[in-house]
């Protein structure tokens, strides 16, 4: 009995204080790391629209919008985030769409875990700056070790197929959804 | 008690580095190992994070060795463990953003992580406060140590750096291997047969003297 009342406690105890010391830890880390994350789509937006001054934040249904707009308070375009599966995980994204919501401005990839040296491609500034004024409609596309003829295709990665396509198809779907979300409003 | 010897606290720090050293001679903790030595800064964080965990937790758990009932010390020390496990991983997301990005799931892993439960089981809960923090100390570096070297071979072949340092020219062409799962496996086996072939040289020298 006297064994069972020490267990017990002893459980107990290393319980409770091991609680304790991760909610101080929260408490510390917790405000930085949503900075961190505020401050890296930040990033993002700005980097696709470089002249932006302010953005608000609007949450249409399951999507997440960002209106950007210029110093003067001209709209300059959307900003949204996109993700789904790549080739080993998920791919997240911020993507950046005119006000007439037909030609991209740009993508920022800003987590993926494709294979380092080829699907990890798709974060270099060569492959994103494919997307730079790409027309909307019809959908976007890819080819492969060939030039782009169209204005609405790019050229996959060398060997990386399925990462490349998997930022296609994850940029079309939320394209649409947008879209649609958008013009009811 | 402990008695301060320096002669056994020295042996206690070094058996980790070389002798009795986390991956090439216990072969414990593959899976961080083998996962996050992309490059050498990973593994350096990694290594980092793995230490800080198995000093904290030899300095508590060894201080409350007396009191922590035989029955449940594995239940105890899991719960200790994972206490300073999720501190780590908070304190790297909040201050170093992409590098706890770059490691991804592996840093809340190190609960799992087979060196630090086996060092609480095997040295921590027979031994004094001192020498089980030199012992932590000492494996943790021959862990870290460890890690930098596989990541810095890595990033060497697969990017042409080490710490982004660029060290190989242009006209290298990365083996992207080196970078893939492969590559990881393939630099381990070489260390590993490396570590041994010397062990074994020295005691041949040990024994024709």
């Amino acid at each position: 009995m006297r064994k069972t009342i020490q267990m017990i406690s002893v459980l107990t105890i290393v319980g409770l204080v091991s609680g304790a010391v991760l909610v101080f830890t929260y408490k510390y880390a917790n405000p930085l790391i949503l900075d961190n994350q505020k401050s890296e789509m930040e990033e993002a937006i700005f980097k696709i629209f470089p002249k932006a001054d302010t953005y608000d934040k609007d949450i249409i249904e399951d999507n997440v919008v960002f209106r950007v707009k210029e110093k003067s308070g001209k709209l300059l375009g959307y900003a949204f985030l996109a993700q789904g599966n790549g080739y080993q995980g998920v791919i997240k994204m911020m993507a950046g769409i005119e006000p007439d919501l037909e030609t991209l401005v740009g993508i920022e990839i800003l987590e993926s875990q494709e294979t380092p040296g080829l699907g990890q491609e798709i974060t270099e500034e060569e492959f994103k700056a494919q997307f730079k004024g790409l027309t909307t409609s019809p959908e976007i596309t890819y080819v492969k070790n060939k030039s782009p003829e169209r204005p609405n295709e790019i050229q996959a990665v060398t060997g990386a197929t399925v990462s490349s396509s998997a930022v296609v198809s994850i940029l079309n779907e939320k394209i649409k959804a947008i879209k649609e979300k958008l013009k009811e409003q | 008690m402990d008695s301060l010897k320096c002669a056994s606290c020295g042996k206690e720090l070094c058996k980790g580095l070389w002798r009795e050293n986390p991956i090439f001679f216990q072969v414990l903790g593959m899976c961080p190992t083998l996962a996050v030595t992309t490059k050498a800064l990973f593994g350096f964080s990694m290594g980092m994070a793995t230490t800080f965990v198995l000093i904290s937790s030899s300095l508590v758990i060894s201080c409350i060795r007396k009191l922590i009932p035989p029955q449940v010390r594995i239940a105890t020390f899991t719960v200790i463990i994972a206490t300073f496990v999720t501190c780590a991983d908070y304190f790297l997301k909040a201050n170093f953003y992409t590098i706890s990005k770059e490691l991804g799931p592996y840093v809340p892993l190190i609960v799992v992580n087979c060196i630090i439960l086996g060092r609480q089981e095997a040295f921590v809960s027979k031994h004094g406060v001192a020498k089980s923090l030199l012992d932590a100390l000492g494996m943790g570096i021959g862990f870290s140590a460890v890690l930098v070297l596989l990541g810095s071979i890595r990033e060497l072949f697969g990017f042409g750096t080490i710490f982004y340092y660029k060290i190989l020219g242009e006209g290298f062409e990365n083996w992207v291997i080196m970078a893939l799962p492969a590559g990881a496996f393939i630099t381990l086996g070489f260390l590993v047969g490396l570590f041994n072939w010397i062990n074994i040289r020295l005691r041949q020298r040990r024994n024709s003297a």
